[in-house]
């Protein structure tokens, strides 16, 4: 069924019953062309992009548990392409236009809002370091605008300009085209398209291993039996570094656990993405009126899918300090997700040392706001064995080559 | 919060240590090494869900590095080891 606002009225008139299921609950096959292993917002975006521009048949999506249920749906949905290379400005401004036209492309709203993306600058260092980041972010075609105290007032009023503030505000830098998007609506309007396109997506599905043969991947083993598959790719965010133990090689990855929470909600107060040079802080509104924030990791690996009290503690007093308001509300929820950070920072895409295995790793902490490349450049490699232009210098091969594009040093914020 | 045991301070909380990287050995001599092992030591990691060997710095008490092996899944501390 084609979403639209006379289907809404139809089904609005008959109580809401008729709505068909989005998509299908297929049974496993013995066998695929293409098996994306990971269900996430990338592996389903992989799937989509298969069927669609490269016209695969028999693809399978496998996930461990429900569709959305790792760090796609764990993320606090900041979508933005201010980065320091341009080959990640390729990157994320590639996932930004996808975003830029995705609800009318797959007929699902993702609730993409451009309410823009600001960052505070707290110090004279701090606005030196943005004037050299704008610069090179206006070089590579990005809209960013530096701005100045007063300038910064108007966005954020709420923010403390106190003069003893124990982070005085001497400025921001500002993304315009950046803001948020609904994460479910991502992953569920990508499994809808892909349903549509005849894309099994095989929930309950873990998989646990791999038979290798002539450094080709036969089959994958799973809790529901063997798959054989002609290609696989791999999308499982903070689980890369476990599969490429089964495969046989190493990644230049770290999982850690990364923490976000939402408050009580409110009425509207905060129309921007409001983030913290200093503090890696980041708060932002929901639409349901939380407030939603987050800033740095847990710094020791983890796979436990929680955060530790230091670190929310931390999170929590960066927050309050730089909007002193919303020291009175009361936090809801706390969570986290285990993300697969490289030392630069950047994604790992494209071939692997196993012939026909293919990645889509490394997107650690800033990976929802590139889930249309992800599942684009993934397809790419999938379909054709090679890179597309954008996706190449992300190859593997980039450690050994020491080409690393290290935007934790160049952007800053990873998020 | 995990609660860590220092070879030498005993059972102490999490904010007073730094995770310092899995042990690495570094290859040898230079002229043997090749860009690929170099580049392994430098950034390829086990990454362990389970049982995990890592470096840690009791950075906030006694300054020493120790050995201690932790459960990535769990966080239970199995094991503190002082350098030989
Ligand atoms: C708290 C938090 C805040 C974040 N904030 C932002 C943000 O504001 N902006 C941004 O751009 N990014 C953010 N990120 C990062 C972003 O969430 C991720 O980079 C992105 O969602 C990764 O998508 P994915 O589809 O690759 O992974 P996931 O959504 O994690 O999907 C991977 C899937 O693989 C499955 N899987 C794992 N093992 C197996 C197995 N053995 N068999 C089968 N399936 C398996 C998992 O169950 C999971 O569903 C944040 C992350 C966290 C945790
Ligand atoms: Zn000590």
């Amino acid at each position: 069924m084609r979403y639209s606002s006379l289907a809404l009225l139809r089904q609005g008139i008959a109580g809401h019953g008729g709505w068909p299921q989005a998509w299908r609950s297929a049974a496993l096959q013995p066998s695929y062309d293409a098996v994306i292993i990971g269900g996430g917002g990338h592996g389903l975006a992989a799937a989509y992009y298969l069927a669609k521009l490269h016209r695969l048949r028999r693809i399978a999506v496998l996930e461990k548990g429900w569709i959305g249920g790792g760090n796609t749906g764990r993320n606090t949905t900041i979508v933005r392409s201010n980065y320091f290379f341009p080959q990640s400005v390729a990157l994320y401004d590639f996932a930004l236009r996808q975003y830029e036209q995705l609800s009318a492309e797959l007929n699902y709203n993702i609730m993409l809002s451009q309410r823009g993306v600001i960052y505070l600058g707290h110090s004279d260092h701090d606005m030196e370091t943005m004037a050299r980041a704008v610069n090179a972010m206006q070089i590579n075609g990005i809209d960013t605008e530096l701005l100045d105290a007063a300038q910064v007032r108007a966005e954020v009023p709420l923010a403390n300009f106190a003069a003893d503030a124990r982070f005085p505000i001497h400025g921001a830098f500002i993304q315009r085209r950046g803001g948020i998007a609904r994460h479910d609506a991502v992953a569920w309007g990508y499994a809808r398209a892909a349903d549509g396109l005849g894309v099994d997506i095989i929930q309950n599905c873990e998989v646990t291993g791999f038979r290798i043969d002539n450094n080709r991947v036969r089959a994958v083993e799973t809790t529901q039996g063997p798959v054989a598959a002609g290609v696989v790719g791999l999308s499982v965010s903070g689980h890369s570094g476990v599969f490429a133990g089964m495969a046989g090689f190493r990644l230049p990855i770290t999982s850690y656990a990364l923490q976000a929470m939402v408050s009580e909600p409110i009425k509207p107060a905060l129309n921007v993405v409001a983030s913290s040079w200093a503090t890696g802080m980041y708060v932002s509104q929901s639409d349901k009126g939380e407030l939603v924030f987050g800033a740095g990791l847990d710094l020791y690996p983890s796979y436990a899918q929680r955060g530790n009290l230091p670190t929310t503690q931390a999170i929590v007093a960066a927050m309050t300090e730089i909007f002193p308001p919303f020291r009175r509300l009361k936090m809801l929820r706390q969570w986290a997700g285990i993300v697969d950070v490289p030392w630069d920072y950047s994604p790992i895409l494209g071939p692997s040392p196993v012939g026909n295995l293919y990645l889509n790793a490394g997107w650690g902490t800033g990976g929802f706001k590139a889930t249309p490349a992800g599942g684009y450049f993934l397809a790419h490699a999938m379909a054709t064995g090679g890179h597309h232009p954008i996706s190449a210098p992300f190859d593997l091969s980039r450690f050994a080559r020491a080409a690393l594009i290290d935007e934790a040093a160049g952007a800053g914020i990873a998020h | 919060m995990l609660l860590i045991t220092c070879p030498w301070c005993g059972p102490r909380s999490e904010p007073e240590f730094s995770y310092a990287g899995e042990p690495v050995m570094r290859p040898g001599p230079a002229e043997a090494v090749s860009d690929q092992s170099w580049a392994d030591y430098l950034y390829m990691r086990r990454n362990d869900k389970g049982p995990h060997q890592e470096n840690w710095c009791h950075a906030g008490g006694c300054g020493q590095w120790f050995m201690l092996e932790r459960d990535t899944v769990t966080h239970a501390n199995l094991r503190t080891q002082a350098p030989a």
